[in-house]
């Protein structure tokens, strides 16, 4: 179906993240009906990252999920959707050309920096560029938006929307915007599943780069144990809790986006008739159920204020756990879809 | 996670519900609403101490005339001089020199309205710190 107007009212979908959430009601609103985690899945959203170099508040960055956009673009490569998108340098000029697309009744995606949405809890509100979220309608200049991490569709002025499209730093979104352009009617989800799933063995198992993929989540528990020496009680608290965050904070469906995998992993065996994918949803559930041990007992340590003794070792030893159980389920991984 | 354990932890998130993915009895995964987890409060919680704790030292400065209230604005909208000064398109060795009072007193109106603007606050709010 090539998207030319459309007159469906548009409905608001929950979502666990903003990127894979986006796309998942996007495409449903053109009546292809596809899941979040099956989005996340066929995306290949499931990643880690630990950049020691790149700071964020102070902390080294560190991702659950790969590169913003990434996740819109394989989806939309594998099933074969075709999607527009625009990049402005003038703000009112990219509030215009929204304006027309939406007056078409076209639903559109945006990037935006979370720290100018005025709707958004105020615990969140830091300067995070690469949020998705839709623009759906508009009632003057009030905008009528989905935004799938939240519960209730929401309504933001012109002058904050604009603001936020125009947020400055690091993956400062210029004013990104985008709408499918053609949704088929029938795709082959076995196919894409393959795929998707192949893309994220390829990212966290057969990458020469060590910061990232299962060697990135090792590299990270090493640089974790050192941290209380090294840069001393408050930054490494400090740090501490920026990885939990990063970790579990809005957005990542719980223990760093493990358990939408899981639940990707166990909707693509339904569909592909496939008990192996079934029994490895089940061991990436006990995964990401251990990320989140470890956020509970770094949040304990966040707490007491203990640096002491072998609570980071302890910490560390966790996550190499996870590194080691996340390899062995690449690798069965790979062997069902190579 | 089971769909019987998934926390609802009130918290930062207000009267926002997220979803986490759990599991249901037959093991099916199912999308559950959570009203926020302990851990996440906690650490959320340490973020904004640091953040506070560092804005209540710049806040004396201030009022002790050793920085500009440009400081203190800069710092409570979480930015640091190369953020702003990229939200200003300003030099950040002029925004740096703005930090200090008697630079910052000297701002021509002009100059005032493009830092209030990125605040969102007046010109007259610019010049007040709390």
């Amino acid at each position: 179906m090539i998207v030319e107007k459309t007159d469906t009212a548009f409905i608001h979908r929950q979502g666990a993240h903003c990127e894979s959430g986006a796309t998942s009601s996007l495409l449903s609103h053109y009546g292809l009906n596809a899941s979040e985690p099956l989005v996340f899945g066929i995306g290949a959203g499931i990643f880690f990252g630990y950049f020691p170099i790149i700071k964020v508040y102070g902390s080294p960055f560190i991702t659950y999920r790969n590169t913003p956009g990434r996740i819109l673009k394989s989806t939309a490569k594998r099933l074969n959707v075709r999607f527009e998108t625009f990049r402005f340098k003038d703000p009112e000029r990219a509030m215009d050309a929204l304006d027309g697309v939406i007056d078409k009744g076209i639903p559109v995606g945006l990037q935006a920096g979370i720290y100018w949405l005025p709707y958004m809890p105020d615990a969140m509100r830091f300067h995070f560029n690469a949020h998705s979220l839709i623009v759906y309608g508009r009632e003057g200049n009030d905008y009528l938006i989905s935004d799938t991490v939240l519960n209730e569709p929401v309504v933001c002025s012109r002058k904050d929307l604009m603001k936020a499209r125009f947020a400055k730093g690091l993956l400062a979104p210029k004013g990104k915007m985008y709408y499918l352009s053609d949704v088929p009617e029938k795709v082959d989800f076995p196919r894409a599943i393959k795929n998707g799933i192949k893309e994220a063995c390829r990212m966290m198992i057969k990458t020469p780069v060590p910061l990232i993929g299962v060697r990135g989540i090792r590299m990270f528990a090493k640089a974790l144990r050192q941290w209380p020496e090294k840069y001393g009680k408050r930054k490494a608290l400090l740090h501490l809790s920026h990885a939990i965050r990063m970790q579990e904070e809005i957005g990542t469906g719980g223990g760093g986006f493990r358990l939408m995998y899981a639940a990707f992993l166990n909707e693509a065996g339904h569909i592909m008739g496939n008990e192996r994918l079934l029994e490895l949803s089940k061991r990436m559930t006990a995964i990401g159920d251990q990320w989140r041990e470890f956020a509970l007992y770094g949040a304990r340590i966040c707490k007491n204020r203990s640096t002491d003794g072998d609570n980071f070792d302890r910490l560390g030893d966790i996550i190499l756990d996870c590194a080691a159980k996340e390899h062995q389920l690449y690798k069965d991984l790979w062997e069902i879809v190579r | 996670m089971e769909k019987k354990d998934v926390p609802q932890d009130q918290g930062i998130l207000g009267h926002v519900r997220v979803i986490c993915y759990a599991t249901d009895k037959n093991g099916e995964y199912v999308k559950s609403q959570s009203a926020g987890w302990e851990p996440t409060n906690i650490a959320n919680g340490i973020a904004w101490e640091f953040i506070n704790e560092e804005l209540a030292g710049i806040l004396e400065k201030v009022k002790k005339k050793k920085l500009s209230p440009l400081a203190y604005h800069m710092n409570k909208n979480l930015m640091d001089v190369k953020l702003l000064s990229q939200y200003t398109g300003l030099g950040a060795w002029r925004v740096k020199r703005h930090l200090k009072p008697r630079a910052f007193n000297k701002l021509d109106d002009e100059a005032l309205q493009r830092y209030a603007s990125v605040f969102n606050v007046t010109v007259e709010q610019l010049k007040e710190v709390s």
